[in-house]
């Protein structure tokens, strides 16, 4: 029997630190942790990491182990990727369908090491990944609370984790994992995250937290080394063109009203689909859809002016075709950028289309029709976000 | 002495009050007859004990639909629905399931007991969604008849065709499941904690002579979780000052339309002249006479006690003997000198504000109807207990207590004979044993209870064997089938009779729909204007 405990909200075990560094209060509930919106401001928050490193607490993230023989193959049974291409001490981006064929999730796949995996999800989904694991040969549980994890982001990030001495970081190459000791044990990081730019992700037991972060930002004194909220972190996901599960699109299995799920093809996200794998979790559904045709279109829209183009709906012509899921002004790309959805034939890179943005200014609303364009992907994408050895910028 | 009027309703429960509110506000001349001393039927609230209400039947707000609720003013008359989170199954090991009010917690409140659970739950949640959507806009609907062509009903058949449709081919498969599966079997596929099913699946047989595992009671639970607080859906309140607040409110409104509400006027009998109703006679040999004559009834002593067979077709009689309306619960209304100790759980917790419940698996439920099935009560119920002075001040005085406890299963009749002194005492001792067994200071605490077995609630209420829905939610009778076939539109097998009782659809639990879509019927049949408002859309 575990113990009941009172608490309302939990606590990562970063917060003695996150508590210190947040100025401002501003609290949020992320997955029953408390979890800072932003810490000082947003605007310092979100241009720590596009120009110094921005430090992001993503304990609270969903993270489940495969551990055993048939980790690998399960994992391929259970995501659309091909896992067998993820070497060990690699790390992936995947989304998992429904026998439908529906995205029920995105996320990172890390291979640790010889039959043993993590993923790390924005859903919980312990009774799916249990469903599809009759007949496996593999333990899965959920080891969200057993480790500590933060986002390192930045142009500064490869020289702050040198001035910690972990060595050779900077050949550290994109979705590459790597292990340095720390404190008598051993701190993973991955060059992975969700701002597009240089940057790590580390993991380490909850124990250490506090340890690591002292000395990462003792490290990063110099090198402009700030705490960050999600609202900046949001900023940061838009202007890289990265999709938000519960925004940009609903979970499978958190959607009420028949059709409102996705496809992969749906949300431009077909290049994690592989076809070559004899059987996947709503392959059949997809090869369907493959076939005969979307029914929506995921698009990147370039929009004219200066107005975020945020809940708009999408017009061609008069005929109202989507609406926006994510929208904001991109202060380094210095674009407006805007996440819709629109009907599948009105998709194609080169589309003009028109986005009716509401905004207000001073109680006064002033509607707009904004023309705007379908673009290939995201606008803010730096070569150092792939250069190895990574430069110390 | 005879006077006549435009209606007549018999029983001024809370459909019959919303009934004659729309009767009224079309202009009618309206009369309800309730035979007790005061109105509400189940809807009720009395002082039992000196500065201490009870809410002595129905005792939580959640379906009362709030398309009623504006329509008929009730805030203004007086009617404020204050939500309640939260709720409790203790465990027997000492431990507990807190059903935390706030979505993070809950989960990992679930969690703590199952991991696996917790993400099941999200799904669990979902589904139940999915199929609530599809029952609520019905609910201020007539059922169409499925056999009739007229151009209504073929309209409200499209209508529930493109609802189903709507839902997809897996939510239409489940559809099919919810409305049949036990709710046992239907909460074995999601989870696999004991106490989490066992605190789920209370709502699968309140008021239903059926156990856990009998099919059918999965619909029981949608049924409770398809009402809403402020567009919340599923959740639950508390009428500030008790039940009785709601019917206070309707009959208000009613009175401000110009309606009369005679109270200690029993009906003895719907007159009926030419295959046509014309009105009352009361117990004490007054007749009242009317044209229109709604049952706020149940069907079976709607058309078995207070109508002559003669008067009736053979297939409505025989169907209104076949009505199933067991009495399958009982009550205790406890006043408290102080607020009781629950062992291992806080009094500060946010939990303790909602319901609790002391049966942690469903074997333990199911063996409870076991007792039932022997015609005894059960010797360790199911009980949805509330103490709702921690939120309404109302109910009694600062600093003291009121507790509502629902018991499942409690016999119509005990051993084939009526209840007699000693079996309700003995009842009312496996109850209070029960709760003082989490509870050790409670028995100290208690100053009064009033214990109420199914002849008690039929004898007071009229409730047919204490029947909390009229009738019971099984599908066999539901929509189209409620309360018979042929008979769901709330008229009545004579000309000018109607129904507007629980036993019709949509059914039982302090909803006011049958009320207000009988109100429509009738004002149809009238040729007058509609003054009954349709449902709220969900999206």
């Amino acid at each position: 029997m575990i113990p009941h405990d009172e608490t309302m909200i939990l606590e990562t075990p970063f917060y003695s630190r996150c508590l210190a560094a947040c100025e401002i209060n501003l609290w949020e509930d992320w997955k029953g942790y408390r979890s800072a919106q932003a810490y000082t401001s947003v605007e310092q928050e979100y241009f720590a990491v596009r120009s110094n490193t921005g430090v992001f607490d993503i304990s609270p993230m969903i993270k489940y182990r495969f551990i055993g023989p048939d980790a690998g193959a399960y994992l391929n049974r259970l995501l659309t990727r091909d896992i067998s291409k993820i070497a060990i001490d690699r790390v992936a981006y995947t989304v998992w369908c429904d026998d439908e064929g529906q995205v029920m999730d995105d996320g990172t796949i890390f291979h640790l090491g010889e039959n043993d995996y993590r993923l790390c999800a924005y859903a919980r989904c312990l009774d799916w990944l249990m469903w599809s694991a009759e007949g496996f040969d593999v333990t899965i549980f959920d080891e969200t609370a057993d480790i500590a994890a933060l986002a390192v982001q930045g142009p500064t990030s490869c020289a702050v984790f040198k001035n910690m001495g972990f060595t050779g970081i900077e050949n550290l190459k994109p979705f590459g994992i790597t292990r340095y000791p720390f404190e008598g044990s051993e701190v993973m990081i991955s060059r992975t995250g969700f701002t597009g730019d240089l940057g790590y992700e580390i993991w380490i037991e909850p124990a250490l937290a506090e340890a690591f972060w002292d000395q990462l930002f003792a490290a990063g004194k110099l090198r402009g080394i700030r705490a960050i909220g999600s609202a900046a972190l949001d900023m940061l996901r838009t202007e890289t063109g990265f999709l938000q599960a519960g925004v940009d699109f609903v979970p499978a299995e958190e959607a009420i009203r028949n059709g409102r799920s996705r496809s992969p093809f749906e949300l431009g996200l077909g290049w994690l689909v592989s076809f070559d794998k004899p059987v996947f979790n709503g392959r059949k559904a997809l090869l369907k859809e493959k076939k005969e045709g979307s029914r929506y279109a995921f698009v990147y829209l370039d929009v004219e002016g200066n107005k975020p183009a945020e809940h708009a709906f999408i017009y061609a012509g008069n005929k109202e075709v989507g609406t926006v899921t994510t929208a904001a002004w991109c202060p380094t790309a210095k674009s407006n950028i805007a996440f819709a959805q629109v009907d599948a034939k009105y998709g194609k890179v080169g589309q003009e289309l028109v986005a009716e943005i509401y905004y207000e200014r001073e109680l006064k609303w002033t509607r707009l029709m904004a023309k705007c364009t379908v673009v290939e992907g995201a606008v803010f994408n730096p070569p150092r976000k792939r250069q190895t050895p990574a430069a110390d910028f | 002495m005879t006077k006549k009027y435009d209606a007549i309703i018999i029983g001024a429960g809370h459909n019959g009050l919303t009934n004659a509110a729309y009767l009224a506000k079309a202009g009618l001349n309206v009369l309800v007859l309730e035979k007790n001393a005061y109105i509400g039927g189940a809807t009720v609230s009395r002082e039992l004990y000196p500065n201490w209400k009870y809410s002595n039947c129905s005792y939580v707000c959640s379906l009362l639909r709030p398309e009623i609720i504006r329509d008929l003013e009730l805030p203004r008359h007086g009617l404020q629905v204050v939500p309640y989170g939260g709720g409790v199954t203790f465990k027997e090991n000492g431990d507990y399931y807190g059903n935390h009010a706030d979505h993070e917690r809950l989960l990992r409140e679930v969690a703590r007991h199952s991991k696996r659970d917790a993400s099941a739950y999200e799904r669990y949640e979902a589904d139940v969604m999915k199929q609530t959507r599809l029952i609520r806009p019905f609910l201020m609907r007539t059922p169409p008849d499925p056999t009739s062509l007229k151009p209504r009903d073929l309209k409200e058949l499209a209508v529930l065709a493109k609802s189903f449709g709507s839902m997809g081919e897996e939510g239409l498969a489940d559809t099919m499941r919810f409305w049949t599966m036990s709710i046992g079997d239907f909460l074995d596929e999601y989870f696999e904690s004991d106490v989490i099913k066992a605190h789920l699946a209370g709502s699968g047989i309140i008021g239903t002579a059926l156990g856990v595992y009998s099919p059918g009671t999965a619909y029981v639970l949608l049924h409770h979780y398809m009402g809403d607080v402020d567009g919340s859906v599923g959740a639950w309140g508390f009428a500030r000052g008790g039940m009785g607040s709601v019917a206070a409110a309707l009959s208000k409104s009613f009175q401000s339309f110009g309606g009369t509400i005679q109270c200690g006027a029993e009906v003895d009998q719907i007159i009926v002249k030419n295959g046509k109703a014309k009105g009352v006679a009361l117990a004490n040999g007054d007749e009242l006479h009317a044209d229109i004559v709604v049952s706020n009834l149940d069907p079976k002593r709607t058309f078995l006690k207070i109508m002559d067979e003669g008067d009736l077709p053979a297939d409505v009689v025989t169907k209104a003997k076949n009505f199933k309306i067991r009495g399958s619960s009982g009550k205790l209304n406890i006043a408290l000198d102080g607020l009781p100790t629950f062992t291992g759980l806080p009094k500060e917790s946010p939990l303790c504000l909602g319901e609790k419940h002391f049966s942690d698996s469903l074997p333990k439920m199911e063996r409870a109807y076991d007792d039932w099935k022997a015609e005894t009560w059960s010797k360790d119920p199911y009980v949805d207990m509330l103490i709702p002075t921690q939120i309404d001040p109302t109910m009694a005085p600062p600093g003291k207590h009121m507790m509502s406890v629902f018991v499942q299963y409690a016999p119509p009749k005990v051993n084939g004979g009526d209840w007699t002194a000693e079996d309700k005492a003995g009842f009312e001792k496996t109850v209070l044993d029960q709760i003082s067994n989490f509870s050790p200071d409670f028995k100290d605490l208690i100053l009064h209870c009033e214990t109420r077995t199914p002849k008690d609630i039929e004898d007071e209420v009229g409730l047919t064997e204490g029947n909390i829905f009229m009738g019971e939610l099984t599908f066999d009778q539901l929509l189209f089938n409620r309360p018979f076939p042929g008979y769901a539109q709330y008229r009545g097998p004579v000309k000018g009779m109607y129904m507007c009782s629980s036993g019709t659809h949509p059914g039982g639990g302090v909803m006011a729909a049958p009320g207000a879509n009988a109100a429509r019927e009738i004002l149809m049949d009238l040729k007058l204007n509609n003054t009954v408002p349709g449902g709220y859309d969900d999206d």
